[in-house]
């Protein structure tokens, strides 16, 4: 069978020991592939739970082929915002419709605008193969562009977001060269949790400058402290854990200048 | 066996589950209203609701629709039947390549939210791409899709000034037939082997056990090349072989071809071809240099060409100005980036070759590719596919040569359709340029004389770069009186894709320069910067820099128009950091530069009573097929609704030239006023009639009535013409040009366009990003023969101007893909204002004058007049993306 669009998981297994290569909504796969795709391949799409965003008391369960418009659509808490409002941001409609949460960290781009919020959630990924599943937090997942530690034999079967993370208010800039359907030139996420006038907790990251998006601790050491000045605080850390480089879209530089400005914005919009 | 519901209707296909659902719908299942223009989710093109949900059919595998409700252009739901009708209202079609994505897209949001806000369509339709219409007329149809009412016909002889739908519209929001979508049972398909270098030897391995391989019907090579492997635009400058012998001088260009069997894996991989690069000159800097090696033997210095234009003494002049500018602008490659790859399909019909491909010029596509075969003219049809844009990239012949040489050499039809990789890096772009000098005016401020000496980028092969090196001299004085001027600009080859014609051949690029410069120099002689473009702007009887007189010169009317926006907009400049506002102007001369550029229309009455238009002015999306019938039923008194329109098939309809150059509405629309009246003109002579006399028509007879006296032309007595029918008409016009001398000067065109923009902005001191608010564009166009066409034009071409100034940019090898080259999308178009102007060419058809290349002109320059404005900043050098904008502002750049 090239093709396999299995509706139970015991199906994949062997699939993928077959050699089969891993297919969700495809709108990463397709992009330079001829009128289809050479098999094997097995198909995520079908698999019962894989789809769809669970709450229990443990925290959000993302299902990995949950589409972007699933995830702008949910009633989720304000922790999420920057999730969602990066899930609008996501291509264009199209792509928002077939594109899957699983299949944008899996492809593991620099830019990919999943990462940015989920590491300021503190995400997990679940991964599961015939020896049952694996939970790996999303920061170890990501190894390098276009590299996952993902073993053969594994598909990432959904994001978990812990409990604790879901507090506070959180957002997302990007910057891309157009209004739409666009990879971002760089582009940050900021989760806070303010109580009485303070910060007291907060999750600062940023994506396309380096080879994978990164947590910035010493910007969210600064910014923990009065709500009063907080932006400028932000504005004056030190983002030198950043690693930019020139490209098409933009210049090494611009971009470490840009990140600054993006999680000065990101804070300003939380507060 | 997968099943799923199209439009309605129960199909099955058995098809791999990894072929993508656009292939499953157009090739297994015949419907290709659905159109492909890139295969990777940039385009939206390809939209199609799944389950209700808009996805891009490339991207979906047809495993995934199995079970699925599919809707396609093709459907007829409640929401697709409201925005086809809105979409022809609003003039939303244009070419119609992105029409049924659009659509699509719309229909999934009008489920949602019945009644969308500008701003909800915008982000609904931004996953699609389109190149024509700036978006504006979408996003109003798709915020009007309410029935209205049918609209009134206009009676005879009232078309002309009047905004009828486009009379190709029903198909443009039906899924127009394209290259691409015409497939003759058991067509070959053609695929090209590439240079992957922009200058290697190449050489190949054993072609004949390759072209045995099962699916393999036929391997071809230059050498197999029948007639002359050389083609130009100009004839004189034939430099560029269809396939090339080596060295291949551009990446991308064709080196041989495979023939593949229908339904065979068209893949090239192991192509037994071997390439060594050599080291290419990939600058005109390096190209110039002493010792570089020649592309073309006989081009001594790598120069095709150098235009120059010389009145007056400049050097004395500026020596003697109160003020004087000196700067440098550089532009870079700019890809047209239409919708709609190159493809058509090749067949024999006898001994004829008959070519249905996607193409701005049938009459030259027919003379090239019978040269390049060693046919005769007359054993080569052409016959144009409705055409996804063009820009002017679909002037040159493109595949048309090679579907040919697999029809003729195999007797098979043989079908093409480039990838959108192929078709970026294989055709032609807009000359990068480097442009420096100096511009002074005296103490009042008005203009004494200009110094401009331009290098241009002409890319590997001649294509159009002796129109835009002559073109650039001539036009960038702008449209301003200027004493004293000397302008020289050369096109230099490079190993870089071939330049060619873009909107405006050159023109946008002087622009840049010369208005930005206008800015500094109305800053040093202490004027208002509109004032200053006003207060210098030619006037009738004024002489151009060839030393034409110019007669119903509009640009003075077209900025005094912008005055009252332009005070406002200071105004709210001055409110806020970071905000500016810019002007630029155009001219621009409509058809050949000091050429011939004759058009031919005919038009005849059959026996049965109706009345047929060949309009052989190739529609690309501009309107012709719906102007030109304007002013042909104008001029003949019948309604323009009477009139059947044949295309531009060689076959049938004459030769209306070249769809280039502004040049359709008036050359071609001249042609079919003289053909309307040499009808009119011969009716009324049947029936002995006078001028005043009015005409009506029925089945089979034409009733000619002079106040009181009726008279019955009954045609079935009448004999049949030579051109087959009852009564005919055919007329050529020709404009009245005359040839330029050594120093440029004379009547390179007889009639020329005015316009001026005016742009409003911000942009974010700590990002560099631009915001555009608003853009007033006010253009004379002689006579607006149809308002809606002519504001989706200035629309259209506003787009095209903020993709050259913001953001498009041409890296061959690197942005070969609408993921990396961007074009605007339904969020980077601000409204625009359209201030139409009419006065009057007394030799245009009905007054009217070009436009299309016109709207272009102003925008980057305004652009950038704006920015420095905002910021202080002045950039010298497009695009002005926004780590540039930044690094100026700090000074770096
Ligand atoms: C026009 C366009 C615009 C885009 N814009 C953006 C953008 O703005 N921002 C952005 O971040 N991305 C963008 N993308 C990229 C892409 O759409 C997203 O990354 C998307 O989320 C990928 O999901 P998918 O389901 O389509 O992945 P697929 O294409 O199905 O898969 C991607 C990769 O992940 C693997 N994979 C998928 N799911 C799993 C799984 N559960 N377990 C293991 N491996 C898996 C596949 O094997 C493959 O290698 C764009 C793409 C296109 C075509
Ligand atoms: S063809 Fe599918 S998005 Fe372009
Ligand atoms: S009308 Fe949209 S691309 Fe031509």
């Amino acid at each position: 069978m090239d093709y396999l669009r299995p509706a139970s998981l015991s199906e994949v297994f062997p699939a993928l020991a077959a050699g089969a290569r891993v297919l969700a909504g495809g709108t990463d796969v397709y992009p330079g592939q001829g009128a289809r795709i050479a098999g094997p391949v097995v198909d995520l799409t079908a698999l019962p739970g894989f789809r769809g965003i669970t709450r229990d008391a443990g925290g959000l369960r993302i299902g990995a082929c949950t589409r972007w418009t699933d995830l702008a659509e949910a009633a989720l808490p304000p922790a999420c915002a920057a999730l969602q409002q990066a899930a609008r941001q996501v291509g264009g409609r199209q792509i928002q419709n077939a594109g899957t949460l699983g299949g944008n960290l899996c492809n593991a781009s620099p830019a990919a605008d999943g990462v940015p919020p989920l590491l300021a959630l503190e995400a997990e990924v679940e991964l599961v193969s015939v020896t049952g599943p694996r939970r790996v937090p999303l920061s170890a997942f990501l190894l390098g562009p276009r590299k996952v530690d993902l073993r053969p034999g594994e598909v990432l079967a959904a994001v978990c977001v812990p409990q604790a993370a879901l507090a506070g208010v959180s957002a997302f800039e990007k910057l891309g060269a157009r209004a739409y359907l666009v990879i971002s030139i760089a582009m940050a996420a900021v989760r806070l949790e303010v109580a009485g006038g303070a910060i007291t907790r907060a999750a600062v990251s940023v994506g396309a400058c380096g080879p994978v998006a990164l947590r910035l601790a010493p910007v969210e050491a600064a910014l923990v402290g009065p709500v009063q000045g907080a932006v400028d605080r932000a504005r004056a850390a030190d983002f030198s854990a950043l690693s930019p480089i020139d490209d098409v879209r933009a210049t090494a530089a611009y971009r470490r200048s840009a990140a600054v400005e993006l999680v000065a914005r990101a804070v300003g919009r939380c507060l | 066996m997968i099943r799923f519901r199209l439009n309605g209707k129960d199909v099955g296909v058995d098809a791999p589950g990894g072929e993508r659902l656009s292939e499953v719908l157009r090739e297994r299942l015949g419907a290709r209203g659905t159109k492909v223009g890139c295969d990777a989710g940039d385009c939206g093109a390809c939209t199609v609701l799944m389950d209700g949900r808009s996805v891009c059919a490339c991207l979906v595998p047809v495993a995934q629709a199995d079970g699925a409700e599919i809707v396609t252009v093709e459907g007829e739901t409640p929401e697709l039947l409201r925005l086809k009708d809105a979409f022809l209202r609003h003039g939303a079609a244009q070419c119609g390549i992105c029409t049924p994505g659009m659509l699509i897209a719309g229909a999934e949001l009008l489920v949602r939210t019945p009644r969308p806000s500008e701003a909800e369509a915008m982000e609904a339709l931004g996953g699609v791409l389109c190149r024509c219409t700036g978006y504006r007329k979408i996003l109003a149809a798709v915020c009007d899709a309410t029935p209205a009412g049918a609209t009134e016909a206009p009676p005879a002889g009232q078309a002309v000034g009047c905004a009828i739908a486009r009379l190709d519209g029903a198909a443009k929001v039906a899924g127009d037939v394209f290259g691409a979508d015409f497939a003759p049972e058991g067509a070959l398909i053609v695929k090209a082997v590439r240079s992957p270098h922009a200058h290697a030897e190449f050489g190949f391995g054993d072609l004949a056990a390759w072209a045995a391989r099962p699916g393999v019907a036929g391997v071809f090579t230059a050498a197999d090349i029948p007639g002359r492997n050389a083609f130009s635009v100009i004839p004189p400058f034939a430099d560029q072989p269809a396939i090339a012998a080596s060295p291949a001088r551009f990446r991308g260009e064709c080196v041989a071809l495979v023939a593949f069997e229908p339904g065979a894996e068209a893949r090239l991989d192991g192509f037994p071809v071997s390439w060594t690069e050599i080291p290419p000159l990939l600058t005109p800097a390096e190209a110039e240099a002493d010792g570089a090696p020649l592309l073309h033997p006989d081009r001594a210095a790598n120069l095709l060409i150098e235009g120059r234009v010389q009145k007056g003494d400049a050097g004395a002049a500026l020596a003697a100005s109160a003020h004087v500018v000196e700067g440098r602008f550089t532009t870079q490659y700019v890809e047209h980036a239409y919708i709609e790859p190159e493809a058509g399909v090749a067949w024999m019909d006898g001994d004829t070759l008959v070519i249905r491909a996607c193409t701005q010029a049938p009459g030259m596509d027919r003379e090239d590719t019978a040269l390049i075969l060693g046919l005769p003219l007359e054993r080569v049809r052409i016959i144009p596919s409705a055409v996804g844009g063009g820009f002017g990239s679909k002037l040159d012949i493109s595949l048309q040569p090679l579907i040919g040489l697999v029809a003729l050499k195999t007797g098979r039809p043989a079908r093409m359709v480039y990838s959108r990789g192929e078709s970026m890096a294989s055709t032609t772009k807009r000359h990068p340029a480097e442009m420096t000098g100096r511009i002074g005016c005296d103490a009042q401020g008005r203009i004494t004389g200009l110094d401009f000496e331009g290098r241009f980028n002409t890319g590997a092969y001649s294509s159009w770069g002796p129109t835009v090196a002559n073109r650039v001299p001539v036009h960038v004085s702008g449209p301003y009186r200027t004493p004293h001027i000397t302008a020289r600009a050369r096109a230099v080859h490079t190993h870089g894709p071939v330049s060619g014609a873009f909107r405006g051949f050159g023109v946008p690029q002087g622009a840049l320069w010369q208005e930005t410069l206008y800015d500094r120099l109305a800053g040093q002689a202490g004027l208002d910067r509109l004032e200053f473009r006003i207060l210098n702007a030619l006037r009738d009887g004024d002489a151009s820099a060839t030393g034409q007189v110019l007669q119903a010169v509009g640009i003075g009317p077209c900025l005094e128009a912008l005055r009252p926006r332009w005070r406002e907009a200071l105004d709210w400049a001055a409110q806020a950091p970071g905000r500016g506002v810019g002007v630029a102007s155009c001219w621009y001369g409509c058809g050949n530069t000091a050429l011939p550029n004759p058009s031919t229309i005919r038009i005849g009455l059959t026996r049965a009573g109706d009345i047929v238009l060949h309009q052989g002015a190739t529609d690309i999306g501009q309107g012709s097929n719906t102007v030109i019938a304007q002013i042909a039923a104008d001029a003949l008194g019948v309604p323009v609704h009477a009139l059947r329109l044949l295309g531009g098939d060689t076959a049938i309809t004459p030769d209306a030239g070249k769809t280039s150059a502004s040049r359709q509405t008036y050359v071609s629309g001249k042609a079919a006023q003289k053909a309307g009246g040499s009808l009119r003109a011969a009716l009324l002579r049947l029936a002995n009639a006078g001028q005043g006399a009015t005409l009506t028509l029925a089945p089979g007879k034409v009733t000619v009535t002079e106040g009181a006296t009726r008279r019955v032309i009954d045609l079935a007595t009448l004999p049949t013409d030579p051109r087959g029918y009852a009564v005919s008409a055919e007329e050529t016009y020709d404009p009245p040009t005359t040839k330029l001398d050594a120093n440029g000067q004379g009547t390179p065109y007889a009639v020329y366009g005015y316009g001026a923009q005016l742009v409003e902005l911000s942009v974010d001191p700590a990002l560099g990003t631009v915001t555009l608010h608003r853009i007033t564009a006010a253009h004379d166009v002689g006579r607006a023969i149809n308002p809606q066409l002519v504001t989706g034009q200035i629309e259209g071409g506003i787009a095209q101007g903020i993709g050259l100034a913001l953001m498009e940019d041409y890296l061959s090898g690197r942005t070969e893909n609408l993921h990396d080259y961007l074009i605007p999308t339904t969020g980077d178009v601000p409204p625009i204002d359209s201030l139409i102007l009419e006065i009057p060419d007394p030799e245009g058809p009905f007054g009217a004058k070009g436009l299309g290349e016109h709207v272009l002109i102003p925008t980057a320059p305004a652009i950038l007049n704006a920015i420095r404005h905002a910021t202080g900043a002045s950039l010298t050098r497009t695009p002005a993306l926004p780590h540039r904008i930044l690094a100026a502002l700090e000074g770096r750049e």
